[in-house]
């Protein structure tokens, strides 16, 4: 299943009309991919689309993934980081706004922070090498039942590959220099509802594992195809269950089948004047019954809730039959409620396969904003402030001084001189007027969101906060291009692992009081980690916070370090290369072993803080070592009963979370 | 969580965290910091441009602005909300109770009064004595711990002139002075009182168990400076001077107060320095000796201090100050602590620490003493006190030259840190530790013979007294020895009062004596078996003995070796059991410690007026304290806490059971652990 990454894409512009626009710019690489005609049109009827494997795709993402994403990285093919000829960096592709801009300081930002030198490239060999992969084993008598169903299906060894792996480093690591051990069997592409039946009798029928598929941007291991599984592995790809079924105006909900991608689903939702609001970091990529499945957290959670406040109504079929409510209402009390037993089960009950999610209209009105502060203290206590007093916007940022730094590099070149006088005017009057330490300021960047009256005062409020500790406004660019930055961070990973850097990214939520202390020492724990695995240039070790509630915040990290410069390059650089490669093995080998070790560190330092696990991006298989200790034997014990009586036969045998 | 029964002998998790490196380690090379003084003015020293290396994360304040956040932090407000709602008060009126208590604790460090410091104490060290010597790689190695992390310096406590050695040592190096907790009893003395405040001590009454107000503000005072890397945090593990020179088992009250921070994940990591203060001749030697005797030791007055000077003109010696390697608590910990318990309780408010938090608290604190004993300097007059004792009245000077390097061989071996150089020849040695030491011996017809003047004339009870007094003092000395030499001596104890060579008689028999001893001498919990095969081990080394699969047998020519260890520890099986005989005869079955001590004094002077024993040093009260306490943990004696101290009640049938098994009348019944 797919896991909502992290927050919302950004991009969009702060003008009154401006919501419209910003739906175009997210979903702008839409341009040259006309949608099929008719599919706009919303329909009760199920399964209208039967027919076969030959069944044109409809939606953003093809059945053949890698026609249009990376097979071995971030996003799309045609955008990426590169160094021109003449040294700076670019970003290419006209998806984005940043695409085809040059960024003169990103260059020296990479060499000063890691220590990297661009001469030393290594690159990713240019294509999967086909005879690598291991061999599909597909019963016969199944697969003769499956031709009988008329559900599009593939044995090709790319089609099976890609599904084999979410995004997390390791994995990327083995799609560049190595092979997964075991990968699905086959890939099946249902079209609706009753195929997802059909194939889950199937499997349960001759005894096959099914796997669900959503958009692949799993950073859990969750996709991860457990080695010593005997049985033939079917990858589930919901890809193509992408329909809204329908639209009810009158609730404001709308029943959409689960392979929808966040991208199409706003888009289609935006033709009638509305949207869900749900944007996770993800959102061009990952899937409605991705989420479902993760928890997912979107960024403009504040206003419009996380996945567990947008779901009204869930289908998903299991190998006990099908699981639903009776109504589509906003709250019952009828014992537990069976959605939490199905958010966040991460594909081991079931398939999702038609969500009834909450919709609003369009909101009129946008506007980015930005704060700076004098220090990351100050920061956190206005954002505690602002929770306090329920004022959040929808989305409220608060990015420490490295990650400040690193948005400044990646600052494009600037159009006039006019401009960069006024950026230098702005940069004076902080640091030399205000004296706020460029090394030592932070940023929170800022998403309103709704009438114009209202976001306007509603802006006011927030200002007024921020000034109480030490803020300044620093502007809407400043905002926007905050949010950006989340979004192509992404792709910068990519880049990095040409140079020997290597990056990763991991989340939790915390009770307010230790929310300081926790980016502190987990900070920290990775500094002194990579200093006693010999990585001689201090990392990149980096947080945000990135949500507030009433009790507490999620916090995002990043880190990154070049694992080139060591003191003994050769023998140390072959050594995490093993150490790497060994490392996903292991994880593909048996899925309770450990992951990277620092990142393992890291989520220790977390949980002795008095952080959670994990915040939106899920247990999988990367953190179940830690699931008992996070809800207790007996929490634990709840979940296995809950997994014997639906699937007694591990049909979902995809060994996440428990 | 199931249940780990903390069983005697306490079963704990993990790895033992304390193990020895056994292989004489090399040690850092020594730095005389006097020599400069002698040679450059004081007063220019002490008027240098002070410029200390500091925490990185510090944000400087003043003392006061400390006192303040104390006062106003969530943790103190809380307890005085609660006392308030309890006691019907109003807050105001314990809020000022709390703010009293602050300001008779609170430092008020100042650079005059360090500087002031810095004058006096240069021309007074000289004076006193005649080199300071310090590693100066632990130096350096505090400076790059103190920028790093929190810091908390744990030294031994010998003297008084400890902590002022300290400050002065790390002004000298250009080091962030610490605050120091320092005793009450200090506020006594005027001036001085306040000018050690102004030196960065703050005061912590001797007992403040039962006062929640009391007790919130000073562990808040402390974790705020702490947490705030303001300062090195200073104190003594061993909470008091110990008047024998054998470290004295920890206490763990202040120690749990710095861990907490980590724990609390308030700070990344703190680091614990081990530091041990030698001295070749201890400023204090006498009033110990006739304190351990029963008489009271004077009160801290400003006015004794005046009186004291006349010491000025005495020559003390050398002091060894090696500071050891920080010791990072999140290293410690790793692995050790469950998360939990800090997580589910906000952390203001006040949590009794749980059972694995406080068995880790006491393990640390085993393991600091026990750093401290490894890297404490040992002098040539150590051994000759520790040969002199065994050879009383008198030794035939070059006997003992001969003894004393076969000593200082078999200390090494067993990884004693003797300072004692290349070039200088045993006679040479021994003579300059007998003229510092005239008071204690002197050379007398090519005898050595203990120094008792007056002991021809006068009663019988001066005689006696005056002869434990000297007794008491050269003790002193050979104590030092003591915590190196315990585990191979307590085996060959235990050889010679186990009837076989059995392995693992001798084992129950060396567990027995360990047991008896956890208070006399300092050992790491629950490691007994490591701590016999240490003995065997070092033993087999100097070839004392020989084991086999199932026996250990001395060989025979380590009979010497093995009789003069266990000769070394002689009096304090031969103190105990008097002590012991004491309780399960000659008392009441329930007393207090007020009438235990000069109960059992009586009682040990008149055998030794009768001549019936020669065991002088059952008349410290140290001994004896210790000896009741291992009664109490055997079981043997209740403790009870009343409203006027603490109240005792003896079995005396388990005592006399004790004492059979000590007299070897009885073999040591217990339980033989599973494999040797």
């Amino acid at each position: 299943m797919a896991a909502a990454a992290g927050e919302a894409a950004g991009g969009g512009g702060g003008s009154p009309s401006s919501a419209r626009r910003r739906l175009r710019i997210i979903s702008g690489h839409l341009r040259g991919a006309p949608r099929a005609p008719g599919r706009g049109a919303l329909s009760p009827s199920p399964c209208k689309a039967q027919g076969g494997s030959a069944g044109p795709a409809s939606g953003s993402i093809p059945k053949k993934r890698q026609e249009l994403l990376k097979w071995n990285g971030w996003g799309y093919n045609d955008s990426k980081f590169i160094f021109n000829k003449k040294g700076q960096a670019e970003f290419t592709g006209k998806r984005y706004r940043l695409g085809g801009m040059i960024l003169p300081t990103f260059k020296e930002w990479i060499e000063k922070t890691f220590g990297a030198s661009l001469e030393h490239k290594t690159t990713s060999r240019a294509s999967l090498n086909v005879n690598d992969v291991p061999p599909s084993f597909v019963n016969e008598e199944f697969l003769q039942d499956l031709i009988a169903t008329k559900i599009s299906y593939s044995q090709d060894a790319e089609d099976r590959v890609f599904r084999a792996h979410g995004h997390c480093l390791h994995e990327i690591f083995v799609l560049r220099e190595g092979m997964f051990k075991r990968i699905p069997d086959i890939v099946v592409w249902p079209v609706c509802h009753e195929d997802v039946v059909k194939i889950v009798e199937l499997a349960c029928k001759h005894n096959l594992c099914i796997i669900p598929f959503g958009g692949g941007t799993s950073v859990s291991s969750a996709l991860e195809c457990p080695e010593e599984e005997k049985r033939t592995i079917i990858s589930l790809d919901t890809s193509q269950m992408n329909r809204i079924l329908w639209i009810d105006e009158k609730n404001l909900t709308a029943c959409v089948e689960a392979g929808i991608v966040g991208q199409d689903l706003e888009k289609q939702l935006a033709e009638s004047g509305f949207c869900t609001g749900h944007e996770p970091d993800s959102m061009e990529f990952s899937s409605l019954g991705g989420w479902v499945a993760t928890r997912a957290s979107g960024m403009k959670k504040n206003i419009y809730g996380n996945i567990e406040d947008l779901v009204i109504h869930i289908k998903m079929v299991t190998p006990r039959g099908i699981v639903e409510k009776n109504c589509q209402v906003p709250r019952m009390s009828t014992g537990p409620d069976i959605h939490h037993f199905i958010m966040g089960s991460e594909g081991t009950l079931g398939v999702v396969t038609e969500v009834t999610i909450k919709i609003r209209p369009v909101p009129e009105y946008q506007k980015y904003g930005s704060v700076v502060f004098p220090n990351f203290e100050r920061g956190v206590a206005c954002l505690r402030e602002v929770a306090k007093q329920r004022c959040a916007p929808a989305s409220i940022r608060l990015v420490d001084n490295a990650q400040f730094q690193f948005g400044h590099a990646l600052k494009p070149q600037v159009a006039s001189i006019f401009t960069s006088f006024l950026d230098g005017l702005k940069k004076f009057y902080i640091t030399k007027f205000k004296g706020f330490d460029p090394n030592i300021l932070c940023v929170a960047t800022l998403l309103f969101e709704g009438d114009r009256e209202k976001v306007l005062q509603h802006e006011k409020q927030v200002y007024d906060i921020a000034t109480k500790f030490g803020g300044l406004a620093a502007g809407e660019d400043n905002g926007q291009r905050g949010y950006m930055l989340t979004f192509v961070i992404a792709y910068l990973r990519d880049l990095g692992l040409d140079y020997y850097v290597i990056g990763e990214s991991f989340e939790t939520s915390v009770p307010w009081d230790r929310v300081l202390d926790l980016c502190r020492n987990v900070k920290e724990r990775i500094v002194r980690e990579c200093k006693e695995k010999g990585v001689q240039f201090a990392p990149l070790s980096t947080c945000r916070v990135t949500q507030t509630y009433d009790a507490g915040a999620c916090v995002y990290f990043y880190f990154a370090f070049n694992y080139r410069g060591i003191s003994d390059p050769i023998h140390v650089y072959e050594q995490i290369e093993k150490f790497l490669l060994n490392l996903a093995s292991k994880v593909l080998s048996t899925s309770s072993e450990a992951p990277m070790l620092l990142r393992r560190a890291a989520r220790e330092e977390i949980l002795a803080n008095g952080g959670s696990l994990s915040h939106h991006h899920g247990v999988g298989k990367l953190r179940k070592r830690w699931m008992k200790e996070s809800i207790s034997d007996v929490g634990l014990g709840m979940l296995r009963s809950v997994k014997e009586y639906v699937d007694p036969n591990n049909i979902f045998g995809n060994k996440n979370l428990l | 969580m199931a249940t780990a029964a903390a069983a005697p002998g306490r079963a704990r998790r993990g790895a033992p965290m304390y193990s020895k490196e056994l292989t004489s380690k090399k040690r850092d090379e020594f730095e005389d910091i006097l020599e400069e003084r002698r040679l450059s003015s004081d007063l220019r020293y002490a008027m240098k441009c002070y410029t200390p290396v500091i925490y990185k994360g510090l944000s400087p304040c003043k003392p006061n602005a400390i006192k303040s956040a104390v006062l106003q932090s969530e943790q103190v407000q809380y307890v005085i909300k609660q006392l308030a709602k309890e006691m019907g008060e109003s807050p105001d009126i314990i809020q000022e109770e709390a703010t009293e208590i602050l300001d008779e604790m609170g430092h008020r460090m100042q650079l005059g009064a360090v500087r002031f410091f810095a004058f006096t104490l240069s021309k007074i060290f000289k004076q006193l004595f005649q080199r300071v010597c310090v590693n100066e790689e632990g130096m350096q190695r505090l400076q790059h711990a103190i920028q790093e992390h929190p810091v908390v310096l744990l030294p031994s406590h010998r003297s008084y002139v400890d902590f002022l050695m300290l400050s002065y040592l790390l002004y000298t190096y250009d080091l962030a002075l610490p605050v120091i907790a320092a005793g009450i009893d200090f506020l006594g003395m005027k001036i001085v009182g306040e000018l050690l405040r102004r030196a960065g001590a703050f005061f912590m009454r001797r007992s403040f168990g039962g006062n929640r107000l009391y007790w919130a503000v000073f562990a808040e005072y402390v974790k705020t400076m702490l947490r705030s890397g303001y300062a090195p945090i200073e104190f003594f593990l061993e909470g008091t001077r110990s008047r024998t020179a054998k470290t004295l088992t920890p206490k763990f009250g202040l120690l749990s107060i710095v861990m907490e921070p980590f724990f609390k994940r308030e700070v990344f990591d703190t680091y614990l320095v081990p530091i041990s203060i030698s001295y070749e001749r201890i400023l204090e030697e006498s009033l110990y000796a006739y304190e351990l005797l029963g008489v009271p030791k004077p009160k801290e007055s400003t006015s004794g201090l005046l009186k004291a000077r006349r010491i000025l003109s005495d020559n003390f010696g050398t002091i060894h100050i090696y500071v050891g390697q920080p010791v990072s608590l999140r290293t410690l910990a790793s692995g050790r602590i469950s998360r939990c318990p800090y997580n589910l309780v906000p952390r203001h408010l006040p949590q009794k620490p749980s059972e694995d938090i406080q068995e880790f608290v006491s393990d640390v604190a085993y393991k600091m003493e026990l750093l401290q004993i490894e890297n404490m300097v040992l002098s040539p007059w150590v051994l000759v006190a520790a040969l002199l004792l065994q050879n009383l009245p008198a030794m035939e000077f070059e006997l003992l030259l001969e003894k004393t390097l076969w000593l200082k061989g078999l200390t090494r071996t067993f990884g004693g840190f003797i300072e004692w150089p290349d070039n200088l020849c045993a006679k040479k040695a021994v003579l300059s530790g007998l003229t510092l030491h005239s008071n204690i011996a002197q050379l007398v017809d090519g005898h050595v013979v203990l120094n008792d003047k007056g002991v021809e004339d006068g009663a019988t009870g001066e005689i006696v007294f005056k002869r434990a007094l000297a007794i008491l003092m050269c003790a002193t000395y050979r104590n030092q020895l003591l915590n190196v030499f315990v585990r191979p001596s307590l085996v060959a104890l235990a050889l010679q009062m186990t009837p076989s060579f059995r392995k693992e008689e001798v084992y129950s028999c060396f567990s027995f004596l360990r047991d008896v001893f956890s208070d006399e001498f300092i050992f790491f919990p629950g490691i007994s078996l490591k701590d016999f095969e240490e003995g065997c081990f070092l033993l087999t080394k100097c070839d004392a003995i020989q084991t086999s699969q199932q026996e250990i047998y001395p060989t025979d020519k380590g009979s010497v070796t093995v009789s003069f260890l266990s000769a070394m520890f002689r009096p304090f099986v031969e103190g105990y059991q008097l002590i012991f005989r004491y309780l399960s005869k000659e008392t009441k079955e329930a007393f207090t410690e007020k009438q235990f001590i000069p109960g059992v004094r009586n009682f040990v002077f008149q055998l030794l007026e009768k001549g019936v024993t020669q065991c002088y040093e059952a008349l410290s009260s140290d001994m004896q304290k210790n000896a009741l306490a291992a009664l109490v943990q055997l079981g043997a004696v209740k403790k009870k806490k009343m409203s006027n101290g603490f109240t005792y009640n003896v079995n005396q049938e388990a005592v006399s059971k004790i004492l059979d098994m000590f007299d070897a009348r009885i073999p040591v019944q217990k339980p033989v652990a599973a494999r040797l």
